[in-house]
């Protein structure tokens, strides 16, 4: 089995933690969220270099402002929006950001834990 | 630049199995942008878990999709089993292999006869089905279910296969193999087929590397990723190495599938050599308190597991990336600069499965 290494991170460290992965040639393998109470979001990227996983974590508040990473990993689009809508994280300058419509669904964000905000 | 027109495609479209929109931007006949629209059929299963307890969801997981049915059930059970640090008996790994190869053919053989169907060779797509037939066959026997048949559990598996069916099942898979080599010589040997596929859709291995694509997707990119060599269940036992091509087109992604069919029946002869007697299941007790990530290698490629628990019944959280979403920013490459006329072929060869997608 190859290493998973979870790496706490200070939102302000997003952006130059996954350009340093980028740089030493890891590929994106997935943007992961749970909610938490006070509409808090901990958010995992995971990223993977021969089999050894390494997620980069924060808690993300729910007046915070993220910044994508879809201008360093391209593919990450797709999950920010995901995130976006599912749980109403605020990810900005998403280089293809489908404004809550990635998933045609009727509530607003349903994952986001309830009797918040 | 000439005149842009949009055209949509999808989200009901004969080619399309499950609904996934795009809408293709066009000058003339050739596509410069592809921008994808998913949430047709979004589920909700992941927040199932606040309501099923965590053994009741595996029921839900193996639903998440109709072809990864089993591979689904297994690796959630695999992501439980390592936060409660549950070791399962080691002919349960080897029942658990031998069923997930048996979906990798089942699956691949589908999508052989789904391209087969594109492309309008409608005796190929029966011809591969009917292969297929004899693999579901096999699962109604072994499991009493064809294509949703739970055997898969927290601890172990539910059913055992005695040793005269073990043998039953190579026997039948000898044969299967014999009319694969000639239904798959077709796919990459008849120039009416190859036509459609030999240089189309080409995706570099810097590209797939670069934009995360999964499975054969990545590999027929020449991107050695499978993680079967991680070597969980019983594959750190068997002898395998990943199929790799490098031409990165839609004939080296066929190519990729049609080598991991006959590679998964080598993969099951060798479990059948290799299994130990024993139990099948082990108790398991308590709740899961905790999180772990599990990766698999699934028909259509790597899948992601995150499972996050608080030491009760349900779960804080289970997250499921799956192989098509993480093969969308592939797909929207590789059609662009392709014909009008190839982007059904195109959109099929990342194998979609748009209920995995949105779960």
């Amino acid at each position: 089995m190859g290493l998973h290494t979870i790496q706490l991170i200070e939102t302000k460290e997003l952006l130059s933690e996954t350009l340093r992965l980028k740089s030493d040639g890891y590929r994106i393998v997935a943007i992961s969220a749970t909610g938490l109470s006070g509409g808090a979001t901990e958010l995992s990227y995971s990223f993977d270099k021969n089999y050894d996983l390494v997620s980069l974590r924060f808690i993300a508040n729910a007046e915070d402002e993220i910044s994508s990473i879809s201008l360093i990993y391209s593919p990450a689009f797709i999950y920010e929006n995901e995130i976006k809508e599912l749980f109403g994280v605020n990810i900005v300058n998403i280089t293809l950001d489908y404004n809550n419509n990635f998933y045609t669904i009727p509530v607003e964000t349903p994952f986001k834990k309830a009797g918040e905000e | 630049m000439g005149k842009r027109t949009v055209i949509p495609f999808g989200p009901q479209h004969p080619v399309l199995p499950e609904p996934i929109h795009l809408d293709l931007v066009l000058e003339d006949e050739t596509v410069v942008e592809a921008i994808p629209r998913i949430g047709y059929i979004h589920r909700g299963l992941e927040k199932l878990v606040e309501k099923k307890d965590f053994m009741q969801y595996t029921y839900v997981a193996e639903r998440i999709c109709g072809i990864c049915s089993f591979m689904h059930g297994m690796g959630y059970c695999m992501t439980i089993e390592s936060i409660m640090n549950v070791e399962i008996p080691e002919r349960a790994k080897f029942l658990r292999t031998i069923w997930a190869e048996l979906s990798r053919m089942h699956s691949h053989t589908l999508w052989l006869g789904l391209l087969a169907d594109a492309f309008g060779f409608e005796s190929l797509f029966m011809h591969s089905w009917k292969i297929r037939e004899q693999i579901l066959d096999i699962f109604e026997e072994t499991t009493g279910g064809r294509v949703i048949f739970s055997v898969c559990d927290v601890g172990g598996v539910r059913k055992d296969i005695n040793a005269e069916t073990l043998t039953k099942i190579v026997g039948i898979l000898n044969n299967v193999e014999k009319e694969l080599k000639e239904l798959t010589d077709v796919f990459l040997n008849d120039s009416s087929v190859k036509s459609r596929t030999k240089g189309v859709g080409v995706l570099t291995k810097e590209q797939a590397y670069d934009l995360g694509a999964a499975g054969p997707m990545a590999r027929a990119s020449g991107v050695e990723a499978d993680m079967r060599c991680q070597g969980y269940a019983a594959y750190d036992k068997l002898e395998f190495k990943p199929i790799i091509e490098t031409a990165g087109d839609s004939y080296a992604r066929t190519s990729v599938r049609i080598g991991e069919i006959f590679q998964s029946i080598d993969l099951i002869r060798q479990c059948v050599e290799l299994i130990p007697e024993g139990d099948i299941k082990v108790k398991v007790t308590g709740n899961p308190s905790g999180e772990y990530f599990t990766r698999i290698e699934q028909p259509r490629g790597e899948v992601v597991y995150y499972a996050k628990a608080n030491g009760s019944k349900f779960l804080d959280r289970l997250r499921v990336r799956t192989p098509t979403f993480a093969n969308v920013p592939a797909l929207l490459e590789t059609l662009k600069g392709c014909d009008l006329a190839d982007v059904p072929i195109l959109v099929l060869t990342i194998d979609p499965c748009i209920s995995c997608t949105e779960r």
